[in-house]
């Protein structure tokens, strides 16, 4: 595999550019944000969405989807990281449809991934339980019962989980929390009896629900996979999701940027524009390497996944990492060079600053990726 | 088998059967390169042998044309060539400016007698060039060069004076940017010329380095004589050659950023030990590690990707200015790591535990990376003005 789109890829990126410039932009966030909307998306604009064929890019054809991989929702889920655009792209369509499709038997493939891909369905990822990004620290219990599981715990930054139809619970049956022996993973109807779901904004207006589960009884098919050994193909499922938050971090970054550059290039101090200080100059243009370089490293951990690379943990946490360091610097230097302008609400620079801080965190932030790119790296 | 397969398989057979032992030894440093000449530097007997073994293939310069020595290779079987290279640990039996800086210059701008008279040379080793474009009072403002050649009919005279000429001392043959006209702007009037060392009128100083070797030197010229078809391109043309020619230097030094060897985590690991779960012991020294791999790794897939951009015709941008800046940068992280993994012992001078003092010097070569061929400094001024479009001051 070469390191440059195909024309496939090519096309999907210009097409997803000029939609989401019309229908889902920063003023459209805006909107949502200063309505209270607790979807926190817009239903119509995520049906359209749906009817280009975007939430079945990466699902396989056999269940229902396009057959494009990763590479191909990446370059739309880059675009949308440009737009901050909102809708369930990533809760659905990057971590709950993967989750599915590395986790699920047949039959709950057969049935969920054609559902989500045809937009009928939303399915989101119920993993984290503390503040912080440990897949191995679950506590959440399912013990089983006859034929059934009875699942209890609490469960945090739940992505979309208001409107989800269903969960993809991470829950243990086994081991203690820090082993990854022991981790089962249930297909759980959003309307389960004992199931409560809170909603939550988080500082770049999307929304993350905390769910509580109180003796939730589900059938013994809801169980995905084998019990217990639910690891490997849950660390598969985070290390895409990683990948794909990755490069909505890099559109995010590459158009913080790019709004930068425009607004020092007209602003005008000291009778001249800020944009020809040196001061200046020299910071965006190793912003411009970093940027660069982040380009590379994001098309190199998609075609990882799309090519079965065995190295896949390695690119992921080194993207997710790099991708985390370089967004906060662009979006640090974003606020920095509008100068006070930037820290109006105003002003859109900001909302790249929230966005990314979210964005950072999910799956895993720098600090966490880098000591696992370090572990895997064996020192 | 397909074609290329055939040729791994008889690539394979023949190095196994041609690279002595003594060349399937990594490089220790810097100063034991291979670079060829008329006198040149042999610190292992069998370097020459090696040289001139893959100059008869071709393929000390492998992706050059056939007719000028070159190996007349694809950009595939120049993979392949370098993939069967690593697996036995073969080193570049050549390395010179010939190779890295004039060669592309000549192959893009020079005419076909001088590609004929100069390329093949390079190839066999046979002349070491040296890089005259430094003088006293222009460094990054190299377009300010005074070094002067006058139109003597069928030759030309050249006085001034050059410094930092890296390698002045041993080299046979000088590319160097000289005033043939100081009536236009200072862009002008600059030409690319090519002439013998080894003249009267050539006069060369050593240089002694913080890291105690002398590669560079100050270059003198008196009454020096460059005949006239060895001027390159048209008279006052030189710039645009001089760029082009730099461009290559630049990515030269910036595949500095890339050179692996054994993963700096595991010898840290090794050496200073490792906590109770296995990792190493000072968490502040394993982050600044790891970020330093990590961002070697994305260095790495972004040399990747440009190449694979070049192939598809997409171009080259600016990539040369911001391999050269990060590159560099990344190569004075790792010797400065060097330097922290290995401790006091890491700071011997010279005496037997401290193999000739390799990693400090080391650490003080690099600290030119970011000087030679542009500073850091004047890459960033050229990202920020001629990419990003950013205003003079
Ligand atoms: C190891 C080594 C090998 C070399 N080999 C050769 C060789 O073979 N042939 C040859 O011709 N030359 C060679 N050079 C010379 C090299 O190209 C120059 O040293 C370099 O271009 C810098 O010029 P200078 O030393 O005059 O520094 P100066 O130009 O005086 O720069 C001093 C400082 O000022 C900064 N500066 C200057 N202008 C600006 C600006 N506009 N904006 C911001 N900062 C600025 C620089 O970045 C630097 O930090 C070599 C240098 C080194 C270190």
């Amino acid at each position: 595999m070469t390191l440059v789109l195909n024309e496939e890829q090519q096309m999907l990126k210009e097409s997803a550019a000029g939609f989401l410039a019309s229908k889902a932009t920063v003023g459209h966030l805006r909107k949502l944000r200063d309505s209270g909307d607790e979807l926190a998306f817009e239903p119509a604009v995520w049906k359209e969405m749906v009817d280009m064929g975007w939430a079945g890019i990466a699902i396989p054809e056999a269940y229902g989807g396009l057959g494009y991989g990763y590479t191909g929702l990446g370059v739309v889920l880059e675009q949308a990281g440009r737009h901050l655009s909102a809708s369930p792209l990533e809760a659905s369509v990057l971590v709950g449809a993967t989750a599915i499709n590395c986790l699920g038997t047949e039959e709950q493939k057969t049935h969920w991934l054609a559902a989500i891909a045809a937009g009928e369905k939303q399915v989101s990822l119920a993993l984290q339980e503390s503040g912080a990004f440990d897949p191995v620290g679950v506590t959440a219990s399912a013990t089983r019962d006859g034929d059934a599981f009875v699942i209890s715990g609490e469960k945090r930054m739940v992505l979309d989980a208001v409107s989800a139809d269903a969960f993809v619970l991470i829950a243990r049956s086994g081991g203690v929390a820090g082993e990854t022996r022991g981790l089962s993973a249930f297909l759980i109807p959003a309307d389960a009896a004992g199931l409560s779901i809170t909603p939550c904004d988080m500082v770049d207006s999307r929304q993350c629900g905390a769910l509580s589960l109180n003796a939730v009884r589900v059938p013994a098919d809801a169980l995905m996979g084998s019990e217990g050994d639910a690891w490997p193909a849950l660390e598969r499922t985070l290390d895409i999701a990683a990948i794909g938050f990755s490069a909505q971090l890099l559109g995010l970054s590459l158009e913080a940027f790019e709004r930068t550059m425009d607004y020092i290039r007209e602003r005008k101090q000291f009778g001249q524009v800020i944009g020809s200080f040196q001061g200046l100059q020299h910071r965006a243009a190793h912003l411009f390497a970093e940027l660069e370089l982040a380009r590379s490293i994001v098309l190199k951990a998609l075609q990882a996944i799309d090519s079965d690379d065995q190295g896949l943990s390695r690119y992921a946490s080194a993207a997710k990492a790099k991708l985390s360091e370089v967004a906060r610097l662009a979006s640090n230097e974003g606020v920095q060079m509008h100068g006070g302008v930037g820290m109006t609400d105003e002003y859109d620079i900001g909302l790249y600053l929230k966005r990314a801080r979210v964005l950072e965190h999910l799956m895993g932030d720098y600090y966490y990726h880098l000591d696992r790119f370090a572990r895997i790296g064996g020192y | 088998m397909t074609e290329i397969d055939t040729f791994r398989q008889e690539t394979r057979e023949w190095l196994d059967a041609n690279c002595p032992d003594s060349m399937r030894q990594p490089v220790s440093g810097f100063e034991d390169i291979y670079n060829g000449g008329r006198k040149p530097e042999i610190d292992i007997p069998e370097q020459p042998l090696w040289c001139e073994r893959m100059a008869e293939r071709g393929w000390t310069v492998p992706h050059w044309p056939k007719e000028y020595g070159g190996g007349g290779l694809s950009a595939e079987e120049v993979k392949v060539l370098k993939e069967e290279m690593a697996r036995i640990g073969a080193r570049r039996p050549l390395d010179s400016f010939g190779i890295s800086m004039l060669g592309p210059a000549l192959l893009k701008f020079g005419s076909e007698e001088q590609k004929r008279e100069h390329l093949p040379p390079i190839c066999r080793g046979e002349i070491r060039w040296c890089q005259g474009y430094s003088e006293p009072g222009a460094g990054s403002d190299l377009a300010s060069l005074q070094t002067r050649a006058d139109d003597q009919g069928d030759h030309y005279l050249i006085n001034g004076q050059k410094v930092w000429t890296s390698y002045a001392d041993k080299a046979d043959w000088i590319f160097c940017l000289v005033r043939t006209d100081n009536s236009g702007s200072k862009h002008e009037g600059i030409s690319f010329m090519l002439f013998d060392m080894d003249q009267p009128g050539v006069t060369v100083k050593p240089i002694r380095l913080i890291s105690g070797s002398s590669p560079f030197c100050e270059t003198f010229f008196d009454d020096a004589r460059a005949e006239k078809r060895n001027l390159v391109g048209e008279a006052g043309q030189g710039w645009t050659i001089a760029k082009y020619l730099l461009t290559h230097e630049r990515e030269m030094i910036s595949g500095f950023g890339t050179s692996g060897g054994k993963s700096l985590g595991k010898t840290a690991l090794e050496t200073l030990g490792a906590d109770a779960e296995g990792r190493l012991r000072n968490g502040i020294l394993r982050q600044d590690i790891a970020q330093h791999q990590l961002d070697t790794l994305v260095f790495g897939a972004t040399m990747e990707r440009v190449g694979d951009e070049v192939k598809a015709g997409q171009g080259l941008g600016p990539a040369s200015s911001i391999f050269k800046y990060y590159g560099t940068e990344l190569n004075k992280r790792r010797n400065e790591l060097n330097l922290a993994v290995g401790g006091e012992a890491a700071l011997g001078w010279s005496g037997e535990q401290y193999h000739e003092g390799e990693t400090v010097r080391s650490f003080l070569r690099s600290k030119g990376n970011s000087i030679e061929g542009g500073t850091s400094e004047v890459q960033l001024n050229i990202v920020a003005k001629r990419v990003l479009g950013l205003p003079d001051a």
